[in-house]
């Protein structure tokens, strides 16, 4: 399977495999399940859930709203500190940062903290092409890189494995990277555990760059945040000589105090715990504690096209906990991988098609892969309405209209793919708007209904496929208020 | 209090049992409700399907037809969250768009007095007994419009429990979405489907006879999958289940 | 025009919505949730840390002042450690009672020779009750981050009260965020199989933590 995600096909196309995927389906249903139970206890817990959340929610819109400002207070702060910033306007250019600066060490290999960013600019296969190799660290990355695999989840991205697929894995394929898993190797997570933890660490203590990203960026004090579990990303930021971290511009809070909203809410939503194991937080270097020299590549790469956009920007809120993925009853059925991108699920599909455009098939296809349920805005702990963007999207795609891409004003055409619906919606506003005209096609329907076939050619089979279809009564309700008075006059 | 039926497209033309169990309902409460013929759509379809622009004068009419009711009660949660959420909105957008205040003082009006069946009678009317009987066992599927943009919570669930003769079983996994969703159910029709199966097996599940919801689009769906995979369960609209008495009972 | 420029700018644009005077920071939050949860007295806060410590597999022990060297004694013959990695500032009464070899942390010992060293005793800079969590901030009698991440076993002690807040809230409002910090809740964990809990991957597998204080 290729490790990118161009040429992907839409979104119902590729959810209809994974649909008829038994084992994909059990996976994915034994995780999510799992994980909703813990994470609705975790937040029951805590007893001013509501107000952390709309804290949260204003904190990032406030930064939003003043972007240009805090960015250059994190700069001078970091600076001060004794980082070095960078900023890369598009994935190529942090692409090229980032290897120029592992080159300038003189090392052809890095060890990495789980990172979206540098997943989402495809750091990896950058480096590879330059002879350098990218260790994935994080247990679920080791996974999908030992087995050439796609991510499909934000937090676990190998919630498609099993237990027994990742026992083969690592069976099969860490010798190839270095140490071979143990022998006899059985499916336990725990021994699964201690593979990964013996294979790792030759290559965490001979590591001389990490690279990272971040949860938060703190403006005020220069200060970054990775929260994690396994003690991977402790590792990739104290014990290198070179720290590279690889962060997107949203990631910014104003203050050091705004952490206290999202170290409760952060945890508790992700990997439902009271609070994750390992939280790291660095300003710039430290004298004889950790790398000696810190890179901060600030990243844009469609994240202020998404900012352009007044519906749209709420995205740029989101904080990667994954919730709306563990909810969604469509993450669910289709897997990650469905979402042809490394944000799957309902943030995926208001992320994507706005840091990349609904330019592809796959983009353009994101903003209905949803029933518009609701779980995901339910959950979410800095409040994004996932479904209002949802329809804002449908709306760019049927209606058009003017967008920013790359910094540019551009005005989207109606979709081609969507003329037949766009006819059919005028054609029904047309109809609702005259009670008449309404009123004479459900006599026509309910005149004819003995001829309506129980299965429908065309688009219709999408429905009748699995499902019947309603039978027509012999009048609708209209014709019988009329007729009865409204059941006065004691007709049935 | 003048009180209009906002019945709904679907129910109209598919579902006119569901219409006439509503106004049987609220006659039998005391509540005199009117039909205003002129009532058409609301414009959800168009709206969640990214055709805000021709839902407007559709949400236009509307406030033109109910303006003048002291309270509209609709026995769809979605329909019901259409007008509640999404038309102040679609005032707001407009506004945003430099389209003025018009659309969103046309639509304010019925915002407020736009009530789903179940938080009519349990808030305005303050009745949870209906007084009506249904001897059969019930499981409830809160369909997501109705539980989320509304926030109807428990109401549905309290009228079920008064209903003498009814034997309320929890369904499993009941907050999970059925599938239907609109034009989801045809522009994804493989994860809908599986959606609507999974629904339709924890239904089963539970023994009952029936699946209420409040919904019929919704109902639409699950009751047409529970036929194609020939389930022993059948789908009932809440209101069916109010209306029926002893003297007049629903199947 | 360089990259931070055309970012910047393309920022600036994206935001034309926005007025130049729109709220400011100090009011453009509600913080209406609470400082702490609860309200506990100083003893019940204690106790929450100890439960919320052991809920994620740390192994909870108290001592006086005077009990302290001789439980740190007993918990490292228990883990059968030949050496124990100590911090430069460490309380030399800690380790008093004897036992394994003491290994100072110096600035050119490299990882591969501390990953020899099978225990580490530190202190810590605050530790959270509601979240059973201890943070450090490299502090003479807590070290380099990296002797609490190299050793299989942590031995962490917490002065009680004086050492413990409540909640998440009070401890960033005792923390340098100059400093390079390390928030630890259990022993490393994952959850990545399944999406179920399993402790023990990279960092200390065991976490030891003494509550000390009293009579």
């Amino acid at each position: 399977m290729s490790g990118t995600f161009v040429g992907m096909p839409a979104f119902p196309v590729a959810a209809r495999e994974a649909v008829g995927d038994g084992t994909l389906r059990a996976n994915l249903r034994h995780a999510t399940h799992t994980i909703r139970a813990k994470r609705a206890n975790a937040v029951a817990e805590v007893s001013d859930w509501a107000a952390l959340r709309e804290a949260g929610k204003q904190i990032k819109d406030h930064t939003l709203r003043r972007l240009d400002d805090y960015l250059v207070q994190l700069e001078e702060a970091v600076t001060a500190a004794g980082g070095v910033v960078h900023w890369a306007a598009d994935a190529d250019e942090a692409n090229r940062i980032v290897t120029a600066l592992v080159k300038e060490t003189g090392e052809s290999e890095v060890v990495k903290v789980k990172s979206m960013a540098t997943q989402e600019i495809g750091l990896n296969e950058a480096l590879e092409a330059e002879g350098i190799r990218a260790y994935e660290t994080d247990l679920a990355e080791l996974i999908v890189q030992l087995g050439k695999d796609r991510p499909s989840h934000i937090l676990v991205p190998a919630i498609h494995r099993n237990r027994g697929e990742i026992r083969d894995i690592f069976a099969r394929e860490m010798g190839e990277w270095g140490r071979a898993a143990p022998e006899g190797l059985t499916d336990t997570p725990a021994e699964l555990a201690e593979a990964a933890r013996l294979h790792l660490r030759e290559k965490f203590l001979r590591a001389k760059v990490g690279i990272s990203g971040a949860n938060f960026m703190v403006a005020e004090t220069g200060t970054l945040v990775v929260v994690e579990s396994e003690g991977n990303g402790r590792m990739c930021l104290t014990l290198p000589e070179t720290l590279i971290s690889v962060v997107g511009i949203e990631k910014i809070v104003p203050t050091w105090r705004d952490l206290e909203v999202f170290l409760q809410t952060l945890p508790r939503s992700s990997t439902a715990e009271r609070m994750n194991p390992y939280t790291s937080t660095w300003t710039g270097t430290s004298d004889g504690d950790g790398p000696r020299v810190f890179h901060l590549v600030l990243l844009d790469n469609g994240r202020t096209d998404t900012l352009a956009d007044e519906v749209g920007r709420q995205a740029l809120r989101c904080i990667r906990c994954s919730a709306c993925l563990n909810v969604c009853p469509v993450y669910e059925r289709a897997g990650g991988h469905a979402y042809g991108s490394v944000y799957p699920g309902p943030i995926g599909a208001i992320l994507s098609p706005q840091l990349r455009g609904t330019a592809s098939e796959i983009d353009a296809s994101l903003p209905y892969a949803s029933s518009l349920c609701g779980a995901c805005y339910e959950v979410c702990p800095v409040a994004i309405d996932i479904p209002e963007v949802l329809v804002h999207l449908r709306e760019r795609i049927a209606e058009g209209g003017e967008v920013t891409r790359e910094g540019n004003k551009v005005v989207l055409r109606p979709a081609k793919g969507h003329a037949a619906e766009r006819a059919a919606m005028r054609a029904a506003r047309w109809a609702f708007a005259r009670p008449g005209v309404l009123r004479a096609g459900q006599r026509l329907a309910s005149r004819t209904r003995r001829l309506h076939p129980r299965s429908l050619p065309g688009p219709g089979r999408a429905w009748s496929a699995t499902r019947d279809l309603p039978p027509v009564p012999a009048e609708p309700f209209r014709d019988w208020w009329q007729r009865t008075n409204g059941g006065k006059d004691g007709a049935k | 209090m003048r009180v209009a039926l906002f019945l709904t497209c679907v129910n109209d033309t598919l579902y006119p049992d569901t219409g006439r169990a509503v106004v049987k309902l609220l006659t039998r409460l005391g509540v005199d409700v009117d039909f205003p013929a002129a009532q058409t759509c609301c414009g959800q379809a168009h709206y969640n399907t990214g055709y805000r622009h021709e839902a407007e004068p559709l949400a236009r009419h509307f406030a033109d037809v109910f303006g003048e009711y002291d309270a509209i009660v609709t026995p769809s949660g979605s329909c019901g969250a259409m007008v509640r959420e999404l038309y102040p909105r679609m005032g707001e957008r407009a506004r945003a768009e430099g389209r003025g205040d018009s659309l969103a003082a046309t639509l304010a009006p019925v915002v407020p007095k736009t009530y789903e069946l179940s938080e009519f009678l349990v808030d305005v009317l303050g009745v949870t007994d209906v007084g009506a009987y249904y001897p059969h066992t019930v499981t409830y599927h809160p369909t997501c419009h109705g539980l989320r943009s509304l926030g109807l919570g428990d109401r549905p669930r309290r009228l079920l429990g008064a209903v003498k003769g009814l034997e309320l079983v929890e369904l499993p996994g009941a907050e999970e979405c059925c599938g239907f969703g609109g034009t989801f159910a045809v522009k994804n029709a493989d994860v809908s489907a599986a959606m609507g199966a999974d629904k339709v097996r924890n239904a089963e599940s539970t023994g009952a006879e029936v699946l209420c919801a409040a919904d019929n689009s919704c109902l639409m769906h699950i009751g047409g999958t529970m036929t194609r995979l020939r389930a022993g369960i059948r789908p009932v609209h809440l209101a069916e289940i109010l209306a029926s008495t002893e003297e007049e009972p629903a199947v | 025009m360089s990259s931070r420029e055309r970012i910047l700018g393309r920022v600036r644009r994206a935001l034309a919505d926005v007025p130049r005077d729109d709220t400011p920071y100090e009011r453009a939050v509600e913080r209406a949730y609470l400082r702490e949860h609860g309200g506990l007295g100083v003893e019940a806060t204690v106790d929450l840390l100890a439960e919320n410590l052991a809920d994620y597999r740390a192994i909870v022990h108290r001592a006086t002042e005077e009990e302290l060297p001789a439980v740190i004694m007993r918990l490292l013959a228990e883990h059968g450690s030949p050496y124990v990695l100590v911090p430069p500032g460490l309380p030399p009464e800690w380790l008093s009672a004897g036992g394994p070899t003491r290994v100072d942390d110096r600035a050119e010992s490299t990882p591969a020779e501390l990953d020899g060293v099978a225990s580490v005793v530190t202190g810590c800079a605050v530790a959270i009750a509601e979240t059973g969590t201890i943070v450090l901030d490299g502090g003479p009698e807590q070290g380099r981050r990296r002797i609490t991440l190299i050793p299989d076993h942590h031995i962490c002690v917490v002065r009680v009260p004086d050492q413990v807040v409540a909640s998440v809230p009070q401890a960033l409002g005792r923390l340098d965020p100059a400093r390079p910090l390390t928030w630890i809740s259990g022993p490393s964990a994952t959850s990545d199989i399944e999406l179920d809990r399993v402790e023990g991957v990279h960092g200390p597998r065991t976490l030891e933590v003494v509550l000390v204080g009293g009579e």
